[in-house]
């Protein structure tokens, strides 16, 4: 018994077993998610994330443990949103067609998303902090917790409502479509790209190319939106 | 496979340059993805040799997240200690972009006689 303390000992404070851990949790998530014919609810990344903690939780696992494994898979962030750059050049000719439907979409949702957060946390009595750190979630992680840090938001609490905004986005897109009969992967995928961000694009990625090519500018416009308005809106309250 | 993910690290790199001296309020990762669109534009070449990586990075992004989201189960007494408020507030602002997002990308493409589908 003391030996197999031992070898969980050793293998429990490298990278190596959580990282591992990592992969296989989201390959499980993926089989799902599969089996489900990529129903909306069977979403991977939520699938995982649970998976994961309920490990974690009946190991008594710290998260600052796992994340020294799971970092490696964090980093690729990076390279993957630079990689994005890749579907957007393919799709050029139609991005540059629909720069008039897409810029007004981007204004539309963005304003959308930071307006409603303000006014339906403010009407249900939110203080003004967690207000404040709600008005950049739509935004991708590093340039919500930004801003959020700049307006007097927490940017901890803004990276919790950023990763849940995109998980609500990527659950609800495809029934929210169907009852708006919008059939047009641009329109869907943008849209995502814009209120959910990356984990929306991942999702968008899933059920079509261009939609999520559609989705990933979307993001990186609405990072940028969102910087500007944000501090706009939140200089309201 | 190295060069491709030689090029990806290098935009990023280049991206975090640009957003220290020039735009700090976009991240490097998102300037390095603008400037790699510019790099392909002028070099269409490239974009054949990085596709397959980029195209198979892309296709699990799902993966990318998990580890952040496994952050955010140890956070959700944050949530918690706000109520209904925040998690509504959450809920109908992102439905509602969503709607109104694509709502009017549809729109506006019809006025304009070019739906797409």
């Amino acid at each position: 018994m003391t030996e197999v303390w031992q070898l969980w000992t050793y293998l429990s404070e490298g990278p190596l077993l959580w990282l591992t851990v990592t992969l296989m949790a989201y390959l499980a998530a993926e089989r799902i998610s599969l089996l489900a014919g990529r129903a909306p609810l069977a979403n991977p990344v939520l699938l995982a994330v649970i998976l994961l903690a309920v490990t974690l939780w009946a190991t008594g696992t710290e998260y600052e443990t796992y994340f020294e494994g799971a970092q490696f898979v964090h980093f690729l962030l990076g390279p993957a949103t630079v990689a994005l750059a890749v579907p957007l050049h393919a799709n050029l000719g139609r991005v540059r067609q629909a720069l008039v439907p897409m810029l007004a979409a981007l204004l539309a949702g963005s304003l959308t998303a930071i307006s409603v957060a303000l006014g339906i946390g403010w009407l249900m009595g939110l203080e003004m902090q967690a207000l404040l750190s709600l008005a950049p979630k739509s935004a991708t992680a590093p340039v919500a917790m930004g801003v959020a840090e700049r307006i007097g938001g927490a940017p901890a609490l803004t990276a919790v409502l950023v990763i849940l905004t995109g998980v609500i986005g990527a659950i609800v897109v495809s029934p929210l479509m169907t009852i708006l009969r919008i059939r047009d992967w641009r329109a869907r995928g943008f849209a995502l790209g814009v209120a959910a961000h990356g984990i929306g694009t991942a999702r968008a990625f899933q059920v079509n190319e261009t939609a999520g090519a559609f989705s990933g500018i979307g993001m990186g416009l609405n990072a940028i939106l969102t910087a500007i308005l944000a501090p706009l809106a939140a200089s309201l309250f | 496979m190295i060069f491709p993910i030689t090029v990806l690290l290098l935009f990023q790199l280049l991206g975090e340059v640009a957003s220290r001296l020039v735009l700090p309020a976009l991240p490097g990762p998102v300037l390095g993805m603008v400037l790699l669109l510019g790099a392909l534009v002028t070099a269409p070449k490239l974009a054949a040799a990085i596709r397959p990586t980029a195209n198979g990075i892309l296709s699990h992004l799902s993966l990318l997240f998990v580890p952040a989201g496994v952050g955010v189960v140890g956070h959700l007494d944050l949530i918690a200690a706000h109520g209904l408020a925040l998690i509504t507030a959450l809920v109908l602002s992102t439905v509602l972009a969503l709607a109104v997002g694509a709502l009017v990308f549809a729109g506006v493409a019809k006025a304009m006689g070019q739906a797409d589908d």
